[in-house]
């Protein structure tokens, strides 16, 4: 897809994700604060920092499932061979969602071709390279991303945090995870 | 405030308060559950914990639960309390069984909310144009502005200047309730018949034909597309404008799970077959798309017929029929009359039919005998033929809805479980008014707005400044006879009501102008007119009764207080008609007064006992009622206990604390004619408009328009919602990629659209589905009229022929917030 460059780095501006992606440093890193999600002052619920893979073992439109923020949350990476917004690894085209449909639940499926997410329960269709926006179907929003970071030094992708509620939970992170 | 982290959600708590409410928007009308709690409080994760009953201390598995943040709102009580809700689907619903479509998936976001973009857009107080600005005004201040002008133009000209645009529906903008307010301040007080409804220039209906044959629109039950051995699906996209009818019903038989149901209906030895589908559409829709995706290739048909050809098509397959002999003579002979007549006038060769209809002789041999041949047992199938704005919107609605009744009354594919023939429907019905006082054809009152008549215009929840047909003519006209008054009240200075009412009079009497009230939940595009606005209610403000396309009843509660002072349209029209009673008591004209009477209503359950509930009762007034004469069984206490799934109309009886409705009508053969048989009606194959003609020649697009998923009619909360606007911020326009690049034009382009009647622009969408020389644009956007384009032609009934039109399209250019946030990918589940 375009971009033009202005909305190109609105986006990466502003996320932990883009920030790697242009300058393979981690910029924000939500550590896990001791105190959990019960410290007062916080608005921000604490992710995990997880390891999901190296940018070198992906190849371009062949999925990899990995579990975020726990394991009874399936997610897949993806590189979609397409420089995308927030887009991550040397190619900027490294990105990763949540596998459950934010309308029921049920588990998408990623299209190597059209670079979509398809839901076979009700027929809808979410965009990879646009922040999961729901191409059509019936949901009431867009499928969860997974942010993620690159590492230069030894070419890993680890998760670091997630936006959107996933389905079928009242919050991000489970009661003690 | 606003928060762009949505990883978390506040459940309601176990003992939050728990209502009933129907979905606003479409026909389907699927049941939901609203809760509402105060908002410092939530439920905990634990199953007793929370009113949702469910385990949130671990991952919900698929198909548990949909809930999501569009689903909830912190909106406002009266006694200025903050407090949540919560809107989700209704598991127990017969409708939905806890389907939400993307659309009922947002209501929760949509209620008024101070803090939400939405929430303020609302229309919170009266607003009177004045000097050169929009006031607030006090309701009192509002209505005796209305009521002296109203007088004024009553006692000088006549009804006949009285100009309606009006709701005549269900669901939002409608209801039983306000369908009467209206009907009967309009009809029985003011006794206008210049009035139009909302999506068409007149008072008519869209189904004259089918009701003149003796056949209602709704006759069958959603459950009797789970028993159909076929679907004839025509001119309708049912996934994408009645998803859970199509998710819920439709899917199943057609995915072969639905045999038990069949084996209680069927008679003794009758075949029992997997459901097949006809789809007949000039574009693969998504439903198409996807049905050849989740279903046996081998039980699909799809008759990419040509536009504007649907009365040959039913002709040829009639025809066909007969000659093999597949009608049912008893049925003919016994509950109808014209047969002979209607298969001479309509007799047309499948060479022929195929010829003009440009599906191949064998398709059209392959529909005649899935739908109409008998099946092994002897057993003629059982077709279900479901129809939409293909049809009501197509060339001449009158005849190509009595070609397609005449096949189904000669395969008796009505009455019977498991048939019907009944129109998709886009809102939920609810119709209850005094009759028209009219004739048929009714004025055609666009044009004679245009052509200068009328001096007062009220608006009334509609827009047909994004609906109507030759749209820009129309608003120009409007906007300038406005113009007149506006110029008028621009001279008016420290003068009450009373005066400025004399002021306007001159203006509208005397120079042209056309004094504009609009009333709704926001300032509309036609809001651009007006001199007066009115905030009104929807539902979950007021109690709110509607039926669905299944003839299903339903009480949607009220469950919080309206914005400002905003109120229900029955209870706005009451407050009008209240003041005219006033004004001519005051002048003892007691003839008038009394025409103003009968409107001392505290509550729309007043409303609604006034007229749904005296339909046909003694002493009543005549009322066309929905719910015919036995509506008075069906009290809201009544309805309340019957929850979402209500009752199915007309109801039978009330036996046992319930309500016993009618699952499907003309069971017995009894129509409804003055002789209770069904009447063929001749409708021969009549070509093109001339007008339509013409565009066709000339320009080289056809204009193909209606609703995409995630858009509800004009957009009217969508336009103010990130979700929804985000994917479209303009309408979307798909077009063949082979003709786009012959044009210069990528997806995310604005182009222009343009023919003789007028010129509006979309946003250009690719896809290789659409055939050269078609595109297919969102009908009504807020910034993007469809309706600019289509030409001033109606049936003989005033019905426009909106899915007539043909147009240049040009690459305007690009803005590229739009193109980098919109996805383009292809939206068929590809």
């Amino acid at each position: 897809m375009k971009l033009s460059r202005r909305r190109f780095l609105a986006f990466t501006g502003t996320t932990a994700a883009g920030s790697a992606a242009l300058g393979g440093g981690l910029l924000l890193n939500p550590a896990r604060a001791a105190e959990g999600n019960r410290q007062p002052g916080k608005v921000h619920l604490d992710y995990p920092t997880t390891t999901v893979s190296k940018a070198g073992d992906l190849k371009v439109g062949q999925p990899v499932a990995f579990t975020y923020p726990d394991d009874s949350s399936p997610c897949t990476l993806v590189k979609t061979g397409r420089e995308t917004q927030g887009g991550i690894g040397p190619d900027g085209d490294i990105v990763a969602y949540s596998n459950l449909c934010t309308h029921m639940g049920c588990p998408v499926s990623y299209s190597a071709e059209e670079r979509t997410f398809k839901c076979p329960c009700h027929f809808s269709v979410f965009d990879s390279e646009l922040n999961g926006q729901m191409v059509s179907g019936q949901a009431t929003e867009n499928l969860p991303r997974i942010l993620l970071s690159y590492r230069d030094s030894d070419d890993s992708i680890e998760a670091v945090g997630v936006e959107g509620l996933i389905y079928g939970r009242q919050a991000n992170i489970l009661p003690g995870a | 405030m606003f928060e762009h982290k949505k990883d978390r959600i506040a459940l309601p708590p176990a003992n939050a308060r728990k209502t009933q409410s129907c979905c606003h928007f479409c026909i389907v009308g699927c049941g939901y559950h609203v809760y509402k709690w105060p908002a410092g409080q939530e439920g905990g994760l634990a199953p007793d914990q929370n009113a949702l009953g469910l385990d949130f201390r671990q991952q919900l598995p698929p198909m548990e639960v949909t809930m999501t943040q569009a689903m909830t709102n912190v909106i406002q009580d009266d006694d200025g309390s903050y407090q949540r809700i919560m809107i989700v689907p209704d598991k127990d619903c017969k409708v939905n069984s806890g389907l939400s479509s993307t659309r009922g998936g947002q209501m929760a976001s949509i209620m008024y909310s101070p803090q939400t973009p939405v929430g303020s857009q609302r229309v919170k107080y009266p607003r009177v144009f004045a000097g050169d600005e929009w006031r607030d005004t006090s309701w009192d201040q509002a209505i005796t502005l209305y009521s002296h002008l109203t007088k004024l133009i009553l006692d000088d000209a006549g009804s006949g200047q009285l100009m309606f645009n009006l709701f005549d529906h269900g669901g939002a903008g409608g209801g039983f309730e306000n369908t009467w307010g209206t009907g009967k301040l309009i009809f029985t007080g003011l006794g206008s018949r210049m009035v139009r409804i909302h999506n068409r220039p007149a008072y008519n209906s869209e189904c004259h034909a089918t009701r003149d044959m003796g056949i209602g629109e709704l006759n069958n039950s959603y459950e009797d597309a789970r028993m159909a051995d076929c679907i004839f699906s025509i001119g309708a996209n049912a996934y994408e404008t009645q998803t859970n009818y199509f998710l819920n019903h439709w899917l199943p038989g057609l995915q072969g799970q639905t045999a038990d149901r069949k084996r209680e209906v069927y008679e003794d030895g009758e075949t029992i077959q997997q459901t097949k589908i006809i789809l007949v559409d000039p574009r693969r829709s998504l439903t198409v798309a996807l049905l050849e995706q989740a279903i046996d290739k081998d039980n699909i048909l799809f008759l990419d017929i040509e536009p504007g050809t649907d009365t040959a098509l039913f002709n040829g397959l009639l025809t066909y029929v007969v000659e093999q002999g597949w009608q049912d003579e008893d049925f003919i002979n016994e509950y109808t009359t014209g047969f002979e007549d209607a298969l001479k006038a309509n007799r047309m060769s499948l060479d022929e039919a195929s010829r003009i209809t440009g599906i191949s002789k064998d398709k059209l041999v392959q529909a005649a005998e899935w739908a109409y041949k008998p099946k092994a047992s002897g057993h003629p199938p059982r077709t279900m033929h479901g129809y939409e704005k293909g049809i009501i919107w197509g060339n001449d609605n009158y005849r190509i809805q009595s070609a397609l009744v005449d096949l189904v009354l000669a395969t008796h594919n009505v009455g019977r479980r498991g048939t019907g023939v009944v129109r998709m429907g886009g809102h939920q019905e609810g119709y209850c008014r005094p009759p028209y006082p009219g004739g048929r054809p009714a004025p055609y009152v666009d044009q004679e707005i245009i052509g200068g008549n009328g001096q007062m215009l009220t608006v009334w929840a509609c827009n047909a400044f994004q609906t109507t047909l030759n749209a820009e003519q129309y608003r120009n006209e409007v906007l300038r006879r406005s113009g007149i008054v506006k110029q008028a009240l621009r001279k008016v200075r420290g003068a009450g009501p009373e005066k400025m009412a004399e002021v306007i009079h001159k203006a509208v009497k005397e120079d042209g102008g056309l004094f504009v009230t609009v009333i709704n939940l926001y300032p509309t595009k036609f809001a651009e007119a007006a001199h007066l606005i009115l905030p009104a209610a929807h539902t979950g403000e007021m109690n709110l009764t509607s039926m669905n396309g299944e003839r299903r009843l339903r009480l949607s509660e009220k469950f919080m207080a309206p914005p400002g002072t905003a109120k229900p349209d029955c209870l706005i029209a009451a407050d009008m008609a209240n003041a005219l009673r006033r004004l001519y008591e005051a002048e003892g004209n007691a003839e008038m007064a009394k025409r103003f009477e009968g409107f001392d209503w505290k509550t729309e359950e007043d409303a609604y006992n006034d007229g749904f509930r005296r339909a046909g009762q003694s002493g009543a007034p005549d009322i066309e009622s929905q719910g015919g004469s036995t509506g008075h069984l069906a009290t809201y206490e009544r309805l309340r206990a019957a929850g979402n799934n209500g009752v199915q109309l007309p109801v039978k009886e009330y036996r046992n604390g319930q309500l016993i409705g009618t699952e499907m009508l003309y069971t017995d053969g009894k129509f409804d004619t003055d002789d209770g048989k069904a009447h063929f009606q001749a409708a021969p194959w009549n070509g093109m408009p001339d007008v339509v003609e013409e565009q066709r020649k000339k320009y080289r697009f056809w204009i193909n328009n209606g609703r995409t998923n995630q858009i509800w009619q004009t957009a009217y909360h969508d336009q103010y919602v990130e979700f929804r606007r985000g994917r479209y911020p303009m309408a979307p326009l798909e077009i063949n990629p082979e003709d786009a690049r012959d044009l210069g034009i990528e997806s995310g382009d604005l182009v222009e659209l343009f023919n003789d009647y007028g010129a509006t622009t979309a946003m250009a969408y690719l896809e290789p589905d659409i055939k050269q020389g078609h595109v297919f644009m969102e009908a009504m956007y807020f910034n993007s009229v469809m309706g600019d384009l289509v030409t001033p032609w109606t049936d003989r009934n005033i019905i426009p022929y909106y899915k007539g039109t043909w147009a240049d399209v040009r690459r305007v250019g690009r803005i590229e917030d739009y193109a980098d946030n919109v996805s383009f990918k292809r939206r068929r589940y590809v």
